[in-house]
């Protein structure tokens, strides 16, 4: 019964942090290939919350291992949650973040991509935001 | 059959190769808020590895302080470089427009 359920929380774990490695693809590809600052924005922020939040949850379900050894409970509880803490930090930060350097690109007059022969209706308010 | 331990290094090499196109996005990037963006990037995947390498050496009580702190640090460097660049607009013809609008913020 014990090792169903070590088998269980290391392949829950490995696949949390597999899905948070292939977010982090996503990200890496949209900042590579996007054309313009507000879209690799777009790209890099939210793949970069989600793939961070589910790598670091994947970790502390593989922290659930720590239970196993009645010696040390409550380091392996403060252990959970600090990277629990971790998790709502990041959560909390990085579309702030991404909202204050997106506001900041605006600002600074970052022209957005506009694909040749469409017609800008952004070319008013850009200018003098 | 590999181990948790090998699975968590690799994961931590797959990290590694995934700041090469932000290393990329700092050299080449075409403005500065690019470059920003791309260095906020590649903080927010050293602090998910600061927890791997925790994990790895097993002391992850220690490493997750650093995870954290750093998450902090990054956080912070953010919102400085965005309030920078957002407050060197005002330097030309808006300047006047400082003392009317420029008290709301902090």
């Amino acid at each position: 019964m014990t090792a169903i359920i070590a088998t269980i929380i290391t392949t829950a774990s490995v696949v949390l942090i597999l899905a948070g490695i292939f977010f982090f693809v996503g990200a890496a590809v949209g900042l590579l290939r996007f054309p313009d600052f507000y879209v690799r924005m777009h790209a890099a922020g939210k793949g970069d919350t989600l793939s961070s939040l589910l790598v670091i949850l994947g970790f502390a379900v593989y922290q659930l291992h720590g239970f196993d050894s009645f010696s040390q409970d409550w380091l392996t509880l403060l252990v959970i949650l600090k990277l629990l803490a971790v998790v709502v930090f990041i959560f909390l930060t990085s579309p702030t973040a991404t909202s204050a350097l997106m506001d900041a690109g605006w600002e600074d007059d970052v022209k957005p991509f506009i694909r040749e022969g469409r017609s800008n209706h952004l070319e008013d308010d850009c200018g003098n935001a | 059959m590999i181990t948790f331990e090998q699975f968590a290094i690799g994961a931590g090499g797959a990290l590694f190769l995934l700041m090469l196109p932000a290393i990329y996005r700092i050299a080449v990037g075409p403005t500065a808020l690019d470059r920003i963006v791309a260095t906020n990037i590649i903080g927010t995947k050293t602090a998910v590895m600061l927890i791997i390498i925790g994990v790895v050496f097993e002391r992850v009580e220690m490493f997750v302080d650093f995870a954290l702190a750093y998450a902090l640090l990054n956080f912070t460097g953010s919102i400085a470089a965005s309030r920078f660049l957002h407050r060197t607009k005002d330097t030309g013809e808006a300047a006047a427009g400082i003392g009317a609008t420029g008290g709301s913020e902090p």
